[in-house]
């Protein structure tokens, strides 16, 4: 019994440090999304150096999961607790690489002072927020009806992605000596939409994770 | 929505499981409800090579197994775990009667080989046991050589009828069960000086030589070191193309291994039956889960 008490502290350890990761990469995004309105240069730039900190987490915790796998070989729920933590690890990252991606535009685009079109993205980043949270909330509750409520917004973000592609495409005609600034525009409305499908390969993990069920495909 | 540094910060539950650990602790003396100990899962297969309906075993007053029902699939491995006094063994032992020695031991029910009913009265249980032979958890070679432990049985039940048909069964016996390279060149040494995992290939080998259609196995690994484990496993999926094979084993990892089906066992009740890979990666009952999760057991 005493090996089993070593897994379940192994297992909560590896939780605690799963958060932690969770609510840094939430941080990240809530930042990249204020930043996309404030386009204030400190936030950004924190942003973009502050990254490594998310890689190196992930690393850890991949390395955490590894090991329980390699020593204790778990077996249901725990066996699919570890691979949706290994995979939405991997996803977690990459939403903090989104952020950063959203920064480095933003700064892009300050750079041109002459151009006045603007596209209001707070609609769509409230949304790729609410779907993070949403996203989280499932996991830590295990709560798949939550779950697929992120798939349901996510249709909306990339709706909202199509309605930022078209005002583009609108305005390269009417401007087109800021082609390069108006393609980093849109390119924040498609790392926002990258955002939102990563959170629904989040929650199609917990969905596996509460389920048993591989929904990836179902949903498409 | 609470956000997840307001979920960290307020302490709350992280992942709703982290609270079950201590919840199936204290659930450790079953008070489980008797409706939810009825077998979920498969327990009934399409090409069965025996079929258990409604099984009971008493010993004396005590209820050791309650209304089992399962089938054993023809050609397949079929692994019983859970824990401790579960009544796996006892279960196992129905299989070729091996209950009918135990004072006090009542079984009732229906168990059937090929669609026989091996307690009926006409049946004679020295065939039965060569036709669902045994290998135990302890390797238990006769004080003999290696070559009489395996022509014993063959020689008792008739099964051949000159010295060459014999030394062919042996040859054969011991070659499924991946002995004969190793022991070719002293079949006249005593079967006792074998290593503990060569011991227990010759007593499968023995198992082997009076054609069985089944196998019983307890545990048959857990006297042995993992090289020999993993030896022993390696023969039960070889075996299984000829035999059907049914084992017992606390070793999860080995029920995960070796089997097509597995059965969970609580307290005399057979809980849930479903395919392997089912059972280990997304039990259906609560039971199994907390068992191969290590949560109780």
């Amino acid at each position: 019994m005493a090996h089993q008490l070593t897994f379940h502290r192994e297992i909560d350890k590896l939780k605690k440090k799963f958060m932690v990761l969770g609510s840094l990469v939430e941080d990240r995004l809530q930042k990249a999304c204020l930043a996309m309105q404030t386009r204030e240069p400190v936030l950004l730039q924190e942003i973009v150096s502050s990254d490594w900190e998310i890689d190196e987490m992930e690393i850890e915790v991949e390395e955490e999961c590894l090991k329980i796998l390699a020593l204790h070989q778990p077996v249901a729920s725990d066996l699919r607790l570890l691979v949706a933590i290994i995979k939405i690890n991997n996803e977690l990252e990459r939403i903090a690489d989104n952020a950063v991606n959203i920064a480095k535009r933003v700064q892009t685009i300050s750079k041109d002072s002459t151009l006045t079109f603007r596209i209001d993205y707070q609609p769509m980043s409230s949304k790729v927020l609410r779907m993070f949270k949403l996203g989280l909330d499932a996991l830590v509750t295990e709560n798949a009806d939550l779950a697929r409520k992120v798939f349901f917004e996510d249709e909306e973000v990339d709706h909202l992605r199509d309605q930022a592609y078209k005002a583009v495409i609108r305005e390269l005609n009417s401007e087109p000596g800021h082609a390069a600034c108006l393609v980093n525009l849109y390119l924040l409305a498609r790392h926002l939409e990258r955002i939102g499908d990563r959170i629904t390969n989040i929650a199609e993990e917990v969905i596996y994770l509460v389920e048993g069920k591989i929904v990836r495909g179902e949903m498409d | 929505m609470e956000s997840m540094s307001a979920v960290l910060k307020s302490g709350g539950a992280l992942f709703s499981g982290a609270e079950g650990v201590i919840q199936a602790q204290v659930r450790q003396e079953d008070k489980t409800p008797r409706e939810d100990r009825l077998t979920v899962g498969l327990p009934f297969v399409d090409d069965a090579r025996m079929t258990c309906r409604g099984v009971s075993v008493f010993y004396g007053e005590k209820h050791a197994i309650n209304n089992v029902s399962i089938d054993v699939g023809r050609n397949q491995v079929l692994a019983m775990i859970g824990p401790s006094g579960c009544g796996k063994s006892t279960f196992l032992r129905c299989l070729n009667r091996m209950n009918d020695t135990v004072e006090g031991c009542r079984v009732v029910g229906d168990i059937q080989l090929d669609n026989l009913n091996i307690y009926d009265r006409s049946v004679d249980v020295v065939p039965l046991r060569a036709q669902v032979g045994m290998v135990f958890q302890k390797p238990n070679p006769f004080p003999k050589s290696i070559y009489d432990n395996v022509a014993y049985g063959p020689k008792i039940h008739g099964l051949a009828s000159s010295r060459a048909e014999l030394d062919e069964v042996v040859e054969s016996s011991l070659k499924k069960a991946g002995l004969w390279n190793e022991v070719s060149d002293r079949l006249d040494q005593p079967g006792t000086g074998l290593s503990g995992g060569q011991q227990q290939r010759l007593c499968i080998a023995r198992a082997i030589a009076v054609r069985p259609e089944v196998i019983l196995m307890d545990e048959p690994c857990s006297a042995l070191d993992p090289i020999a484990t993993a030896t022993v496993e390696d023969l039960i999926s070889e075996l299984q193309e000829h035999y059907t094979i049914v084992i017992v084993t606390h070793n999860m990892q080995q029920a995960a291994r070796v089997s097509q089906r597995t059965a969970y066992f609580h307290l005399g009740d057979l809980i849930e039956v479903g395919s392997t890979d089912r059972i280990f990666t997304n039990p259906r009952h609560r039971l199994t889960e907390d068992y191969i999760t290590g949560r109780f057991g």
